[in-house]
């Protein structure tokens, strides 16, 4: 006999009734993770998420790495939605080395972040799709993902990883024709985006397909612990954005799109209504920015900083998104956490799933806004 | 300590060719030899002047005009053509490889890309044949503990299910390979081996993935035959006859869907799930449960599985096109072949030939199988344009549609058909 496996993992049979289901890391509807799925018929009995597969131990590496450093490897785990994952520790280093950051940087750093939301809402928003069966929703994301990279690609000079956010401000300042083409091609991503609505969320069998499954109720998202577009399809108003403004987003105009079913429909359909939010934010900032000046503060060699802890948290693409910085004095973190809402929203997977059928485990599992590789970091 | 193999025993070696052996003895008794019976007595060989058809004969035939004709003609008109190129499984399998070529560049058109490009010289024509021989030249890994016979019979069977159905299908008058009384029972019969199939292959890969997949694609066809078969009745009502070619003889002054509309809806919907295409295609749902019942297959067993489902698709759309749209009925288009080339022969600079036996078909023929063609593929492209447009629907709702819906709806239609009848607008005695 083998050893005995701890009881979330035993892969017998319990029950003749009852089959188990490895859903994952090889199933094309798993992503970097497995799912044990028990279940009688087409019911699911139980669920089990097993994250871990891509663990890649970035706190550890932040403690021997100084604090500029560690920059580029501090936005792997979501690299598509790489400028959010950065913000929080770039914000938390500014209040330790007590940085004051120039206007200018301040409003670049928010069209940046929210072109990344752009970015990663619609690949997550792709995979949506194919995981419902809906291939032009998987190739349409897909194609205009790339009006939004190419904006970035102007602005930071990298397709995807961009390391753009530095202690201090950002690392170069926007091309001389930046803000004529951005808001041209962000005028023309928000009509493509209105065209989702009538081929996927105004879709009968889409609708029909995703309402009524996996609710979430308020109270239950609020004592899962559950973030982002999550918590607000369920109908609560919390944004970071508004509650605790960081930057200058107390500036700008931000609407929170909040819905009340809780259900897969709705979650599918507060992170579209998110995007296009973002591109008003976008107009909004590239209006209010101010047209020329400095965008970085000289940084000392090898900063350090006080014997401090700072927390810092921003509004992803995912939800509520914290990092947490000790510092003894030296100019590497003593200690990091990141705090991911991937991870607070997978923690409800398994409550959602109890007794749906499995064709819904999909529409539910990819509409928590789930990204693997954050949560295991 | 290194070792080639090190699990290799000589009685186990020995014993798997035995195994192989004795599977490949009855597999042949069982299945080849009849087969090579049937063909040699029931099916009419070509013979030309009394003379079996071979090589030889061809190429003493073929080079002179005279010739030459008459031989094509006794090689057209033989059954064995019939079953193995035009009407049949030729014909069939040439356009199932259209409609995938199409279905791939219609579905790309639709989200904004440009699909198969680069293999061939002009839009990626030739990417099927590419595909194909990446398939054949894949290794076919058969799961451990598969009951390995059934397993591998399964695709075979699937497309020879398939080919049958497409024998039943008259493409223009007199073409049709197997041209039956009963030509209506016979569809439903060849229908219901579908699921047997499926359900063969997909126990026997002794898998969860496959097993699922299995499951649902029987509840699938199971259900969706009943309204299927029902939406039919409205037909035969009617046309007061089950035999396909009489069908289409019926619909001479008018095609039966401008009659019955909702039976051709419920017709094309549950031919939809009988397909297993998009909104329907829950066995196959990748992101649920990898790839259904095909999840084990791999290399050419796949790629016969997925000849033999769009020669399925080609079969029902012909079987739509017969029963609804008239068949190969149509206003005559082809011109007629030119007297003076039977009377006075053609003229070749100096010499004069005179060819017997012209024209090898007749122009009803070239007309009906034009016609039928357009119609054909005109239904095809429907069938294609979903998987574009909507998601995957839940086992449930498919069964609700299907017993709840679809069943009221052809019931609705009978009642429409036998009304006509009444009313003595259709039918005996009636108007037209």
């Amino acid at each position: 006999m083998t050893a005995k496996l701890p009881p979330g993992l035993q892969l017998e049979k319990e029950d003749d009734k009852i089959m188990t289901l490895n859903v994952g890391p090889q199933h094309p509807g798993s992503g970097h993770m497995r799912l044990i799925i028990k279940v009688d018929g087409d019911f699911i009995v139980s669920c089990d998420p097993d994250p871990g597969y891509v663990h890649r131990g970035e706190e550890k590496m932040a403690e021997y790495r100084n604090y500029i450093t560690n920059i580029p490897h501090l936005e792997r785990p979501v690299i598509h939605d790489s400028c959010n994952i950065l913000y929080p520790y770039v914000l938390g280093v500014e209040e330790l080395l007590g940085l004051e950051v120039p206007e200018r940087a301040k409003y670049i750093r928010v069209i940046a972040a929210e072109l990344n939301r752009i970015v990663y809402t619609l690949y997550w928003l792709g995979i949506y799709g194919i995981f419902l069966g809906h291939s032009t929703m998987f190739m349409w994301p897909m194609g205009d993902r790339e009006l939004a990279i190419d904006l970035l690609e102007k602005l930071t000079g990298a397709r995807v990883t961009h390391s753009y956010f530095v202690p201090g401000g950002i690392r170069n300042d926007a091309p001389a024709n930046f803000e004529d083409v951005c808001i041209r091609q962000v005028n023309y991503l928000e009509k493509r985006l209105r065209t989702y609505g009538d081929i996927f969320y105004d879709n009968p069998i889409l609708i029909a397909r995703t309402e009524n499954t996996g609710i979430l109720t308020r109270e239950d998202a609020i004592r899962l612990g559950t973030t982002g577009t999550v918590l607000r399809a369920s109908g609560v108003d919390f944004d970071i954005r508004t509650k605790e403004p960081y930057d200058v987003y107390d500036e700008l105009d931000v609407h929170t799109n909040v819905l009340k079913n809780g259900d897969s429909y709705d979650r599918s359909k507060t992170p579209w209504l998110d995007m296009l939010e973002s591109c008003n934010i976008i107009r909004q900032a590239l209006e209010k920015m101010p047209k020329s000046g400095s965008v970085r503060v000289k940084l000392k060699p090898n900063p350090k900083g006080g014997d401090d802890e700072v927390y810092k948290r921003v509004e992803s693409g995912r939800g509520s998104l914290g990092t947490y910085i000790v510092s003894r004095s030296k100019p590497e973190p003593y200690r990091l956490k990141m705090s991911v809402g991937s991870f607070r929203n997978l923690i409800c997977l398994p409550y959602l799933l109890k007794g749906e059928k499995l064709g819904n485990m999909p529409a539910v599992y990819w509409s928590l806004n789930y990204w693997p590789v954050e949560a295991d970091r | 300590m290194s070792v080639i193999a090190p699990k290799f025993k000589l009685s186990y070696f020995i014993k798997s060719l035995t195994d192989n052996i004795f599977w490949i003895i009855v597999l042949l008794t069982l299945i080849g030899i009849p087969i090579i019976m049937i063909v040699l007595i029931f099916v009419d060989l070509p013979v030309h002047d009394g003379e079996l058809v071979n090589p030889f004969l061809a190429f003493t035939m073929i080079f002179h005009p005279e010739l030459a004709v008459p031989f094509l003609k006794s090689i057209i008109y033989s059954d064995f053509f019939k079953i193995a190129a035009f009407p049949g499984f030729g014909f069939a399998a040439l356009l199932a490889a259209a409609t995938i070529f199409a279905e791939r560049k219609l579905l790309a058109k639709m989200q904004l890309r440009v699909g198969p490009f680069y293999c061939g010289k002009f839009e990626g024509i030739l990417q099927l044949m590419g595909d194909g021989l990446k398939l054949i030249s894949k290794e076919i890994i058969i799961p451990a503990k598969a009951d390995k016979p059934l397993f591998w019979a399964a695709p075979v069977l699937f497309v020879a299910t398939a080919a049958a159905f497409v024998a039943l299908i008259p493409v223009a008058p007199g073409w049709v390979v197997a041209d039956l009384d009963l030509g209506l029972i016979a569809v439903f019969a060849v229908i219901g081996f579908f699921p047997i199939i499926t359900v063969i292959s997909s126990w026997s890969a002794n898998s969860k993935y496959p097993f699922i997949g299995g499951i649902r694609a029987l509840h699938q066809m199971v259900s969706f035959e009943i309204p299927l078969i029902l939406s039919l009745l409205g037909v035969t009502i009617l046309t007061g006859t089950l035999s396909l070619s009489e069908i289409v003889h019926a619909q001479e002054n008018y095609w039966l869907i401008v009659f019955l509309p909702i039976g051709a809806i419920v017709f094309f919907i549950s031919m939809l799930a009988e397909l297993e295409r998009i909104p329907f295609d829950l066995p196959e749902a990748e992101s649920e449960i990898v790839a259904g019942w095909l999840t084990e297959f791999s290399g050419m067993m796949y790629g016969l599985v997925q000849l033999g489902s769009y020669i399925k698709l080609y079969a029902f759309a012909g079987l739509f096109v017969v029963l609804f749209l008239g068949g190969w009925q149509g206003p005559m288009v082809v011109p007629p072949f030119p007297e003076e080339i039977i009377t006075e022969g053609i003229q070749a600079g100096p010499i004069t030939v005179q060819i017997a036996g012209l024209p090898i078909v007749s122009q009803e023929m070239l007309n009906g199988t034009l016609w039928f063609t357009l119609k054909t593929v005109a239904v095809i492209f429907f069938i294609l344009i979903p998987r574009g447009v909507f998601p995957r629907i839940r086992i449930d709702m498919l069964l609700s549609i299907g017993w709840n819906k679809l069943i009221a709806l052809a019931f609705v239609n009978m009642f429409i058909a036998v009304g006509l009848i009444y009313a003595g607008i259709l039918g005996p005695g009636g108007i037209w």
